[in-house]
């Protein structure tokens, strides 16, 4: 009974593996290569890679994460503030994220006071 | 029999070994765990357009709250300098308005000569209204507001100073004391004598400062109020400790001056992020 039960895992996670980790492998080619000209300074390219690496997988929070950032040092806050809230609610226990996003906040707050007119 | 047994146990045991490789393989490739600070720097646009302008006239506070310093100059002084070296904008140098001798000779800020919709409600009320001599606290600065709607008065200083982009407002650097309940994180060795941090609960009495600053701007051309902001933030140390009023009021205005500054001119904040694989 229990070899029929790890059967039926190892069955599953090797079919459905190859689909998920193709897309994953294809998305974290575009981040790694994302990271690489960010710590450059190409934040552009950066930005096109990310983008390219949510599309390709729109369930990994590390790109939508990377990609927050670069529209942080674009100042697109919008698209920043979007990105994070993405990448949160597919990983909301990554403190990582979490952190990034605070900061992020603080910035924002900042630049909105409680009392403008 | 037993080898049949056997045999049928060890194929169950690798089996399950290849599913829970294959589980962490997964695992591991949906969950990388490798990441990279970086550095960032984030503009932010000025919330105001001073493109018509070439030059700005940080005309002076009505400032009160504390007798050991003078937030009025020390704020002008700030400002002047801090927009000296990060805006465009060429600073005037000038006496400092006597803003509350202004306010006080027309009775509470003069009547405005061109009433707009905006300031009706403040160019209604009676002049001759007594304005506190001594500014000890929030609703002291309150009959003061009417000063900075008086269009023909600021249309008048910008003239004066060649039409410039005026800076004005109200500042209180009141003292302040609270005591209750603060965590703080306490160094302690264990058995072992191992270091360990800990957050410890303790009643402490503490005293300090808050900073209330609002900052008007004013068009010199015309001598409406283009826009306004007002800040709070404070500071408190231990009771026992002596901070001198001005180096507490500097360090409040550190945390101030650079959203002071993104009103004026697009700046760019500097941080660290952490990029994930």
């Amino acid at each position: 009974m229990a070899a029929r039960a790890a059967l039926v895992v190892a069955l599953a996670v090797a079919f459905v593996s190859p689909t998920f980790a193709d897309a994953r492998n294809d998305a974290k080619a575009q981040v790694e290569f994302g990271i690489n000209v960010a710590q450059r300074g190409l934040w552009r390219e950066a930005i096109y890679r990310w983008e390219k690496a949510v599309e390709i997988d729109p369930t990994y929070a590390a790109a939508h994460n990377d990609l927050a950032i670069a529209y942080e040092h674009e100042g697109m806050l919008d698209k920043a503030r979007k990105a994070y809230e993405k990448a949160l609610e597919l990983d909301p226990n990554n403190q990582q994220i979490r952190q990034n996003y605070e900061l992020f906040k603080e910035i924002n707050d900042r630049t909105n006071p409680e009392k403008g007119s | 029999m037993t080898a049949r047994i056997q045999k049928k146990d060890r194929n169950a045991r690798s089996l399950a070994l290849a599913a829970v490789s294959a589980v962490l393989a997964a695992v591991a490739i949906g969950c990388g765990t490798t990441y990279y600070e970086i550095p960032i720097e984030t503009p932010i646009q000025p919330k105001m357009d001073v493109s018509p302008f070439q030059r700005v006239l940080v005309a002076g506070f009505v400032a009160g709250g504390n007798d050991e310093i003078d937030a009025n100059q020390e704020t002008v002084r700030l400002l002047r300098s801090q927009l000296r070296t990060k805006s465009q904008l060429k600073v005037i140098d000038a006496d400092l308005l006597p803003l509350m001798e202004v306010a006080a000779d027309s009775g509470g800020g003069a009547a405005d000569e061109h009433p707009s919709p905006d300031n009706n409600v403040n160019s209604t009320q009676a002049p001759g209204v007594s304005l506190p001599k001594q500014i000890k606290e929030e609703k002291d600065l309150e009959p003061y507001e009417r000063l900075f709607a008086n269009t023909a008065y600021w249309k008048r200083i910008g003239e004066e100073f060649q039409n410039p982009l005026i800076v004005t407002g109200t500042v209180l650097f009141s003292p302040h004391s609270r005591s209750g309940y603060v965590q703080r994180d306490t160094e302690m060795y264990d058995s072992f004598g191992r270091r360990v941090v800990r957050p410890t609960r303790m009643y402490m009495e503490r005293k300090g400062f808050i900073l209330r600053p609002k900052f008007v701007f004013i068009d010199g051309r015309t001598g409406a109020t283009m826009y306004s902001e007002s800040y709070r933030e404070e500071i408190l140390y231990n009771a026992q400790q002596n901070t001198p009023a001005l180096s507490s009021y500097f360090e409040l205005m550190d945390r101030l001056v650079p959203n002071f500054l993104s009103t004026l001119s697009s700046q760019k904040i500097k941080g660290t992020r952490v990029l994930l694989k």
